[in-house]
């Protein structure tokens, strides 16, 4: 039977499936065994109490949904005091997923949850609906690596970096993430999005704009997690429309150590703990004994365009 | 593309008919259901009647199962739909759906034809709660708002407690449940559009009796606005204990992704609850309406 089990750095995890930050809570234990997964990833937390933004806060397109939630939350304290301890019922690693709109602030709530429990802190420097300074700090370069520096001198823990897929040039954003001391980075985060509604000429959701998932993505991103791959060295966890275990072997094949799964959790309940039987049972097929021989195993060398170049350079 | 984990060649984690419950811990789980029927009963509304697994079943009058509807039109429906459950047959092991053909999601429930599978995810969420100090209760809902209500004359009359039944529609011959309610033995009050007998001035003139009366220890209610209003309205006048359940757009089901936040009204303070995990079943005198 295949071994699962990848290393993102030090943290290891049983295998390369984790829910995707924000569309995955502990009471998902209703319905699945949590113990299963490969890492348990929170909800994105800010240091204050927020309600979140107006409602709708999601709406269906032609090709996956929009939504906007805002980062609605109790604060940081009560995250420690109440959502560490319901997460520490199960076994995988806890990722805690922090956000702020300052490079100060941001720094402090990555010391603060730097607590036993808490295994590895993900900076959600991406989130779609805010601007360049105000917590999406991934769309440029050097706001990326001061934000990730700021954060990077506060933790001692394993410091995972969300990217933003709506970044013009990603690659250089993950070497600024890289150079900044992130030990693994999360591409991407939602694609930011507009729908109108034609019966009242209004934006449908009540926050204007919103972050697009869909399985649409899975291509894109998947090229996305390609580039990077091969421009750094810490590991690359690919979340972007996984709603099958052939996602994960693709993300992998391109060089993710790791895939997160968002919509598919939430169209399928059971989809986490379905696609890890799946993962294994395509890899047993395959007589493959590790699935970290997939990682980085595409066959490309014999192709002579180099995409790589083509892309970053904006051809 | 319609249901990635039932099209799945290895996958067996949604749990089918006949086969032996492999996650028997867990209280709500996703199910590959058979469709026994699925009969208009009027020009807009639909009964689904599923067979499930047992567990599906442990089900509760106001909690509610999220529905993964094909496509009515081929392009994709790509989140579930939430509907409460209109009947839970224990012995039978089936289940009933009632819902009114209005948006894609119901569209597309609508093609399901007897023998066809329907994935659904559930129970979920918090359902009607009733005192057992309450001996009459007062249930006023309208369209496809009784639907949700129908189990609750159950549930009531499963443990002695008497119901008032005030059903409220457009027209007479779009009053839902009537039949459920009259077999289970509620006093039925229909009232209407047509004859403006489901006026608000009207319908508080018969909550008005039932409380003189002693009818109402406690009132519920779904499906309208305004009657939501006026249940508020007069239980706070008169000390009367009320739930409703609400609908929201919603994603995940199980409290994780805060689509389907609602705001209330808690000692003074508006704050924000998630209907799929804190609901769908609330306090009356808590909502601020919608």
């Amino acid at each position: 039977m295949v071994d699962l089990s990848v290393k993102i750095g030090d943290v290891e995890m049983a295998n390369p499936v984790t829910p995707a930050s924000g569309a995955f809570s502990w009471e998902y234990a209703d319905v699945i065994d949590l113990n299963r997964l490969g890492g348990l990833v929170a909800k994105t937390i800010c240091k204050e109490p927020r309600l979140g933004n107006p409602t709708p806060r999601m709406a269906e397109t032609e090709a996956g949904i929009i939504q906007s939630i805002g980062l609605p939350g109790k604060g940081i304290e009560y995250f420690i005091d109440h959502i560490v301890p319901e997460y520490k019922k199960f076994t995988p690693p806890l990722i805690v997923s922090v956000s702020s709109e300052s490079t100060e602030e941001f720094a402090e709530l990555a010391r603060d949850l730097s607590i036993p429990g808490v295994d590895v802190i993900e900076c959600n420097i991406s989130c779609p609906t805010r601007n360049t300074t105000g917590g999406n700090f991934a769309m440029q370069s050097e706001h990326t690596k001061e934000v990730v520096s700021a954060i990077r001198a506060a933790t001692d823990k394993p410091l995972w970096a969300k990217l933003s897929p709506n970044a013009g040039d990603i690659v250089s954003i993950a070497m600024a993430a890289e150079e900044a001391g992130a030990d693994c980075l999360v591409i991407a985060n939602t694609f930011l999005s507009l729908k109108i509604r034609t019966d009242n000429f209004r934006p449908a959701l009540g926050n204007k704009f919103g972050g697009l998932v869909s399985p649409a993505l899975k291509p894109i991103v998947l090229r996305m997690v390609y580039q990077v791959a091969k421009q750094v060295s810490i590991p690359v966890i690919g979340i972007g429309g996984v709603t099958k275990a052939e996602d994960v072997v693709e993300y992998m094949l391109a060089g993710a150590s790791a895939v997160g799964i968002g919509y598919a959790g939430f169209r399928n309940p059971t989809a986490l703990t379905a696609i890890i039987d799946d993962l294994e049972a395509w890899c047993d097929d395959r007589g493959i004994k590790k699935v970290t021989e997939l990682i980085g195993a595409i066959k490309d060398d014999d192709m002579e365009m180099d995409t790589l170049t083509a892309a970053s350079s904006g051809v | 593309m319609t249901d990635f984990v039932s099209a799945s060649k290895y996958a067996a984690s949604p749990d089918r008919v006949g086969e032996p419950d492999r996650h028997p811990d867990r209280p709500a789980g996703e199910f590959i259901c058979n469709v026994l029927s699925n009969e208009w009963v009027n020009g807009e509304y639909k009964l689904l009647a599923l067979e499930t697994p047992p567990r599906a079943l442990n089900a509760r009058a106001g909690q509610f199962f999220h529905l993964l509807c094909p496509t009515p039109d081929g392009a994709e429906v790509w989140m579930r739909r939430p509907m409460s459950v209109y009947r839970i047959d224990k012995d039978a092991g089936h289940l009933q759906f009632l819902y009114k053909c209005e948006g894609r999601g119901t569209q597309g429930m609508a093609l399901l034809e007897p023998g066809d599978e329907f994935n659904i995810a559930g129970p979920f969420g918090i359902g009607f709660h009733l005192d057992p100090a309450w001996k009459n209760i007062v249930v006023l809902g309208r369209g496809v708002g009784l639907a949700t209500l129908a189990p609750l004359a159950q549930m009531a009359a499963e443990n002695g407690v008497h119901v008032t039944a005030i059903l409220s529609a457009r027209s007479a011959e779009l009053v839902m449940s009537r039949d459920m309610f009259d077999e289970l033995g509620a006093d039925v009050i229909a009232v209407n559009d047509t004859d403006h007998s489901s006026d608000v001035d009207n319908v508080e003139a018969i909550l008005e009796k039932l409380i003189a009366d002693g009818r109402a220890d406690a009132f519920f209610t779904c499906g309208s606005n305004r009657l939501l209003d006026l249940m508020k309205r007069l239980g706070k006048a008169h000390g009367v204990p009320g739930q409703v359940a609400m609908e929201q757009i919603m994603a995940c089901g199980l409290g994780a992704c805060y689509i389907c936040v609602r705001t209330f009204e808690v000692n003074g303070e508006k704050i924000l609850r998630r209907v799929c995990r804190e609901g769908p079943v609330f306090d009356i005198q808590e909502t601020v309406g919608w």
